[in-house]
């Protein structure tokens, strides 16, 4: 390449002689870099996909766990228990008022002590006591005699018997094996319960209906106002000055840090409107104003799409403007604008730093019941799971992840599905 | 009445509109055999719309103004004589007494609400009902004005139409809504902090410690350039020097060099990269990446290792980055025209050289507003530096060493315990001003840039 160019008109030049042994080097050396160079942006390649697997990877192994909870074989004496409690009236309406003030909690302490001698009772969970409680209200025959419940284990005992903590627990957990009262049991606690103090009874139902209600309020929000917008823009809006500033802020709303958005929500939902705190509608609003920008895109591309012949056509036979549009080009960018709808939706519901300026940072022990109650998210529940210092947090952040990266898969999926099933080339 | 069941009733009322309107609409049809502007449906449309839209703009306009009314009808009342006369505790009783009133609390502070809350309880009361007939009477004036518009020669489609049009407009103004909305927030929050702090102490003082801020000088403890250097080497450098050369290489080999087959499988999986929530990527830095990063410190031999280290939170997000800059990169490779990689590839040229020395050159302005827009994303990332990055402002060029960014501050100052107006929870208001002013520049330098690149092509 740094030799001078050939110059055919003067006869002292010899043509560059392809099979000498300079130039065959040379070659040699060209092809090398050319392999060299392909390796390299293989191995780019390979290595992005292989960060992403050992990213799965490591959230898998970590959370498999949190889905299993082992369990200790309890057996309660209720006669001697010392209960409090009136059998007759567990069947009609006041069974869970008898059941609160019958002192089952000290009774299963006792039980275990009695079992598994005098620290028994930090062999299980804190949480223990309510199993028997639900065990006992299902079937109130078990008072009138001995009965073995299978009740979570400790925190401590949980996490030596997966394979970890300190020798002692460790210890412990081989003397329970060997007692054979040690089993190991899908942890259905998980995906019913809310969060807790204790890991071994946290659950994440609480955080996903949590999401669940955000991601209506915002899917609410959002949708129509996106896709009017677009059409609009796309379809009527004339060129001038106003049309030219709702795209430019458009265009910038889907590239301001989620975060400003949270500041948005703080200021103006919060101190100026005064709206609930940490409420599931203010997440829903505020994650809409971040959403819509994304359906805007994504359905401006969509009715794009749609070819112009349509809208001839039907103009051409007396449609109106209005008709032309809600009668053929919505339902035939339909598909595009609701693939890109529910990509806006995945992202809404894996966001969580705009949820943690509007305080929804909480400490929250039962899922929402209305639109306005205090609420959390499921990527807030992992973010105020990973900071907890307990051993045991480690495995319930990392399946939280897994049920949320499942919700995220799902609806990737769903998409992909969409487009490939209703895609139309024209 | 409840809101609810009013609004079942308005909505009823309009069904009826829209049947009735039809069902006449439908009868001029079978009179006459003249052409018609609007289909009977249209007319029942415009009907129902006037029956409802009036009632309902009605409603919401006074559910702005009957709280007011309602106190003013609750002070006349002579339990209301006894109200303290400070405007705070007055606020606050009269406030506690509503809420008793409408069943929403749990205890009083004040035996004075006690009394207070049955005048509440009425004159709320007095209002619904005043309220509710109201609303049914403007629903059913309305929607019997536009009843009797409905003649064969009525154009209702064009009047629904426009209602349409105005609908889609107001939709579109939401945008703009939002963005002054944010820019009014930020700048008013914000001036109430300069108040308090000096512009040019925040911008550039190089002590950050809002733990400890002196009441008679808050802006020696406010100067926010140790978080501006941090963001910028967490999020510009550290991030920029994983993420470019993966993002560049993976799209120039899936473009140039990859079978169409592998190409089909392996950008998906690149994208999913782009769709793992960042709290993932956060969690997944702090507990693997940070320790990983600390052992690797001290075996080197730094003793001032980190284990909430600048370079753990720039590696995960210079991972979460490589399928933006793949993506943009790919677009403005594609965009180069195929005669000029043509032309190359003619004169004997290897593909990598075609690729290094007139693709990439070609693509050049392309590629770097990419990477320009790919630094705004990474710096305005909250998540990952909220789990991985330390809290502590310090300026160094070390990357095992701590280092902190603006969008850590902002959600540190922002979840504590402070009331709104100190300068501590506004500073917050600040940095966000100044993030979304930077990454606005960003943005818009980046796109002028592909722009111009894209016309030189065309």
């Amino acid at each position: 390449m740094s030799s001078t160019p050939p110059d055919m008109g003067s006869p002292e030049k010899t043509p560059t002689d392809w099979r000498g042994d300079a130039m065959q080097r040379r070659i040699r050396r060209r092809y090398r870099s050319e392999r060299r160079f392909k390796l390299i942006g293989l191995a780019a390649v390979m290595m992005s996909a292989g960060f992403l697997v050992f990213l799965l990877a490591t959230m898998l192994s970590n959370g498999i766990g949190g889905f299993s909870r082992t369990e200790i074989k309890l057996p309660i004496d209720f006669p001697k228990a010392g209960l409090t409690l009136d059998a007759s009236r567990l069947a009609g309406p006041g069974a869970d008022m008898a059941l609160a003030g019958a002192g089952i909690q000290g009774a299963t302490d006792g039980a275990a002590i009695a079992a598994f001698g005098k620290d028994g009772d930090q062999l299980i969970s804190d949480g223990a006591w309510l199993t028997v409680r639900s065990a006992v209200k299902a079937d109130p025959a078990l008072l009138r005699g001995r009965a073995t419940i299978a009740v979570p284990a400790s925190d401590a005992i949980d996490i030596a018997a997966k394979g970890e903590g300190s020798n002692e627990d460790k210890a412990q957990v081989a003397k329970l094996k060997a007692a054979g009262v040690l089993t190991t049991g899908f942890n259905l606690s998980f995906l019913q319960g809310a969060d807790s103090t204790d890991p071994t009874m946290v659950g994440i139902w609480g955080a996903l209906k949590g999401s669940i209600f955000t991601m209506i309020v915002t899917l609410v929000l959002a949708f129509p106002v996106g896709v009017f917008a677009a059409l609009y823009l796309e379809e009527y809006a004339p060129r001038n000055r106003w049309t030219d500033l709702i795209e430019v802020s458009i265009n910038n709303l889907a590239a301001v840090p989620s975060i400003i958005f949270g500041l948005l929500g703080l200021a103006v939902f919060l101190n100026t409107f005064h709206l609930p705190r940490s409420a599931a509608i203010v997440g829903g609003l505020t994650l809409a104003l971040m959403t819509m920008p994304v359906i805007v895109i994504a359905g401006r591309n969509a009715i794009k799409g749609v070819p112009p012949s349509i809208r001839d056509a039907a103009l051409g036979i007396g449609a109106s403007p209005v008709q032309v549009v809600f009668h053929h080009v919505l339902p035939l960018a339909l598909p595009g604008i609701l693939t890109g709808t529910i990509i806006g939706m995945a992202r809404a519901l894996g966001e969580t730093a705009p949820l943690l300026m509007i305080g929804m940072r909480a400490f929250i022990a039962s899922p929402p019941e209305r639109l306005s109650d205090p609420a959390t998210v499921l990527p807030v529940q992992i973010f105020l799971w990973s900071d907890q210092v307990n051993r045991g947090f480690v495995e319930k952040t990392s399946a939280a992840i897994i049920v949320l990266l499942v919700f995220l898969l799902a609806m990737n999926g769903v998409a992909i599905y969409l487009r490939n099933k209703f895609e139309t080339r024209w | 009445m409840s809101a609810l069941a009013l609004l079942f009733l308005i909505a009823g009322l309009g069904l009826i509109g829209w049947l009735t309107a039809r069902v006449r609409a439908v009868s001029f049809r079978r009179d006459s055999s003249a052409r018609f502007s609007s289909l009977p449906s249209h007319h029942g449309t415009y009907v129902a719309m006037w029956t409802v839209l009036p009632a309902a703009l009605f409603l919401a306009v006074w559910s702005s103004v009957s709280p007011a009314l309602v106190t003013d009808a609750v002070l006349e009342t002579p339990a209301a004589a006894q109200l303290p006369a400070n405007k705070f505790e007055r606020a606050s009783v009269l406030s506690e007494a509503r809420n008793l009133a409408a069943g929403r609390s749990f205890g009083t502070f004040n035996p004075l609400s006690q009394t207070l809350a049955p005048a509440y309880a009425s004159a709320q009361k007095r209002y619904d009902w005043i309220s509710s007939a109201a609303a049914l009477l403007l629903a059913f004036a309305t929607g019997a004005w536009a009843f009797t518009r409905v003649r064969p020669a009525f154009r209702a489609r064009t009047k629904i139409e426009r209602v349409v049009m105005l609908l889609l407009l107001g939709a579109s103004l939401i945008a703009i809504l939002t963005t002054l909305g944010i820019v009014a927030s930020l700048v008013f929050e914000s001036a109430r902090f300069f108040r308090m702090v000096p512009i040019g102490d925040f911008l550039f003082g190089t002590h950050w410690s809002p733990q400890v801020i002196p009441a008679n000088d808050p802006g020696s403890a406010l100067g926010a350039v140790p978080l501006f250097w941090g963001t910028f080497f967490i999020g510009a450098v550290i991030a920029m020097i994983v993420a470019i050369p993966f993002g560049l290489m993976s799209a120039i080999y899936l473009t140039q060099y990859a079978a169409p087959r592998v190409r089909a499988w392996m950008k998906p999986i690149l994208e999913v990269l782009a769709g793992v929530p960042t709290v993932v990527y956060g969690y997944f830095a702090a507990l693997t990446v940070a320790p990983a990063v600390r052992d690797l410190a001290v075996s080197l031999g730094v003793t001032w290792a980190s284990s909430e280290s600048a370079l753990a939170a720039g590696l995960v997000m210079g991972v979460m980055i490589i399928p933006f800059v793949s993506s943009m990169a790919d677009d403005s490779i594609a965009a180069v025209p195929s005669s000029m990689r043509d032309g190359s590839l003619a004169m004997g040229a290897t593909s990598s050289e075609t690729i290094r020395r007139v693709l990439l050159p070609a693509a050049l302005p392309g590629v770097v507003g990419g990477i320009l827009l790919a630094v705004s994303r990474a710096i305005g990332e909250t998540m990952i530096v909220v789990m991985a990055a330390s809290g502590v402002a310090t300026m160094t060029l070390n990357p095992f060493a701590s280092a902190t960014t603006v969008t850590k501050q902002i959600v540190d100052l922002l979840t504590g315990e402070a009331e709104f107006d100190s300068p501590k929870t506004l500073a917050a208001f600040a940095l966000g001003l100044t993030l979304f002013v930077v990454t606005l520049l960003l943005n818009i330098v980046a796109l002028t840039v592909v722009k111009r690149y894209r016309e030189a092509y065309e």
